[in-house]
């Protein structure tokens, strides 16, 4: 078990390493430091002197060297586009993404799982034949797409929910960097369409996945001893054979979270959501170097991090896998 | 050549098409939709990318069975003056072009990759696996919008859209192969100590001929089951890569592209220039799922899951 630990975790180091290099890559070759710091309007003269001082004109391993240095410290550049350190600005866009991810993942675990449970239970019904009908063509659909006809729907036709933008925010803990939309009723109101055009993305998956965990544990053959013993349905189906149907589940959630992230993206540009999606693709269209790196960066490592964690955890649950990593 | 036909006819695989009306009709719809992409130019009213034929004057016309449509736009014109049903034939194509592309590519990298870990063993596979290990830990639509990113930040905007077809077709090829090298080398696995390779091995084959001639082919099932499911979500990634703004420029729009374009007109009531190509979009893709639903049911039962 320590051996498969410090082996995950090496490999975790190599790839923030692969990532921190392409980051540097990007902010060297293609960025321009001078002006993030200094903007346009300086003479030729001026700039050489500014690149020497910063050390822009020295060997490439000393720049990156320096760049990891100051990585590691926290200091991922300057975004010309806010005038702020890289990384404070995406500290700033973070909660509104992470209260989208919240949003939608209550909306999944509050719909798929009775509806996933359902459908394995009685699976000729007419509401599991509609679920699995749906969920198939949910599986079709771009995530914009159904933003975009919500927004139609609800915001256009109905003129019931807004269609863009956060709404009221309530600044959580005073300081300016959590502004939450969850405490007043328009925020709430602005949630909405986002969470749900985010979630249904995910909801086929996860209700396919269930139906199907669940139906596979209800063939067991502890199922039948309990169906001999004459133990009531819904002791069966609800403290039995649920119990066993949650860790694959849960497992697959964290890894999807990942996923849902990409989504976050095209779902913040259609309804204006002031997130992190939204500014990584206001830095890509200003050519903001700094802010992408700085945004690839943290995203890396945040996926690095959860995945080194999940395979861990996952280690300890399931001993196969740690013996799968020596080969 | 008959024989194989009648041999077709026989086959279990023909069978079961047969039986699933759910498979036939979505084999039809998708039939229509290649035909359609193929025959672009001959079926469509006018050509969209050429900006001679567009006036201005028809910008926002809804499609015909509305008050103000008109009978020579079927399904009415969108902001540029451009007929609808033509943007979505051409659109379709484009989509098409990337996706097989793309998926071509995927596949040339995983057959590659899984086939030199399944078949070598040892150290190459240890590294090559970890390599796909480590890419399959972040998602192949995070992946995507990362390469196209740092691309459209390097070529800069004009480029980009001048060369938005190979681009993306490269970026969404090398953000998914390894999916296909994993399947691969699982059936290599199974497959290199048959008795049929080994034989190959006494007479004295290369290497390379025992892998692509002999072992490669037997191992295909599954490669097909995953190219079909893999052209869904590459066409889905090319339209949201073009709906985020990293692909095919408003000019010679893809369906992404078109979804991205019509999206602000739903504002002023113009629901048609995005809704079409939305709902064009998902019929497209929902068929090859079904498809590829079925194929995997039919090729590899084992594999059945609800």
């Amino acid at each position: 078990m320590f051996a498969f630990i410090i082996r995950r975790i090496l490999q975790a180091l190599v790839v923030m390493l692969i990532i921190s290099l392409v980051g540097f890559a990007i902010k060297n070759k293609i960025g321009d430091p001078v002006r993030d710091l200094v903007g346009e309007r300086v003479t030729p003269e001026e700039r050489e002197q500014i690149a020497n001082n910063m050390g822009l004109n020295d060997p490439f391993l000393i720049q990156y060297a320096r760049f990891v240095k100051q990585a590691v410290k926290g200091d991922l550049g300057r975004s010309f586009l806010y005038n702020k350190p890289a990384l404070e600005v995406i500290v700033k866009h973070a909660p509104a993404t992470i209260e989208l991810l919240i949003g939608s993942a209550l909306i999944i675990i509050l719909v798929s799982l009775p509806l996933g449970v359902y459908s394995a239970l009685k699976p000729r019904s007419l509401l599991s034949r509609f679920t699995m009908s749906f969920s198939t063509l949910g599986v079709s659909m771009p995530v914009f797409f159904t933003a975009i006809l919500l927004i139609y729907l609800f915001a256009v036709n109905l003129q019931v929910l807004p269609s863009y933008g956060r709404g009221e925010t309530v600044d959580l803990f005073g300081n300016g960097y959590w502004n939450t939309g969850f405490l007043t009723m328009d925020g709430l109101k602005h949630l909405i369409l986002p969470c749900i055009s985010l979630s249904s993305i995910m909801l086929p998956l996860f209700i396919r996945l269930i139906r199907s965990e669940m139906m596979e544990v209800l063939e067991t053959e502890y199922i039948k001893y309990a169906w001999a013993k004459g133990l009531s349905p819904r002791r069966i189906w609800l403290i039995h054979a649920f119990k066993n149907t949650l860790l694959p589940v849960v497992t697959v959630f964290g890894v999807q979270m990942g996923l849902t992230f990409a989504f976050t993206i095209l779902t913040e540009l259609v309804f204006q959501w002031q997130g992190m999606g939204f500014m990584f693709l206001e830095a890509v269209q200003r050519a903001d170097t700094s802010l992408l790196v700085a945004y690839l960066v943290v995203v890396g490592s945040v996926f690095v991090l959860v995945n080194t964690v999940v395979d861990i955890l996952y280690g300890f649950i399931n001993p196969t896998v740690r013996i799968a990593g020596t080969t | 050549m008959k024989t194989k036909l009648q041999k077709f006819k026989e086959s279990y695989f023909f069978y079961s098409f047969k039986r699933d009306r759910v498979a036939m009709a979505s084999f039809i719809v998708l039939v229509i939709f290649l035909l359609m992409a193929i025959t672009a130019p001959w079926i469509s009213s006018m050509n969209p990318y050429d900006a001679e034929n567009i006036d201005i004057m028809n910008s926002e016309i809804p499609p015909m069975w509305m008050a103000d449509g008109s009978p020579e736009f079927i399904l009415g014109t969108d902001n540029m003056g451009r007929d609808m049903l033509s943007t979505m034939f051409y659109g379709l194509r484009t989509s098409i072009i990337i996706g097989l592309g793309a998926v071509a590519l995927q596949a040339f990298i995983g057959i590659v990759l899984g086939l030199s870990a399944g078949y070598m063993g040892g150290k190459t596979d240890a590294i090559l696996m970890r390599i796909a290990d480590i890419q399959f830990s972040f998602p192949y639509l995070i992946m995507a919008i990362f390469i196209a990113a740092i691309f459209q930040v390097a070529f800069g905007v004009g480029s980009y859209e001048r060369l938005a077809v190979p681009l993306l077709t490269i970026i969404i090829g090398l953000s998914n192969w390894p999916i296909f090298a994993r399947t691969i080398r699982a059936s290599v696995m199974g497959e290199k100590n048959k008795e049929y390779v080994e034989a190959a091995r006494v007479i004295g084959f290369p290497r390379f001929t025992i892998m692509f001639r002999h072992v490669l082919p037997n191992s295909l099932t599954s490669v097909m089951v995953i190219f079909t499911i893999q052209v869904a979500s590459a066409v889905q990634s090319e339209a949201a890569l073009s709906f985020l703004g990293f692909g095919m420029p408003v000019t010679r729009p893809s369906l992404g592209s078109l979804i991205r374009a019509g999206q602000e007109y739903i504002f002023s009531g113009s629901w048609w220039i995005t809704i079409f190509p939305g709902l064009w979009l998902v019929i497209f893709v929902l068929v090859i799922n079904l498809l590829g639903d079925w194929l995997r049911d039919v090729l590899n039962p084992k594999l059945y899951k609800g």
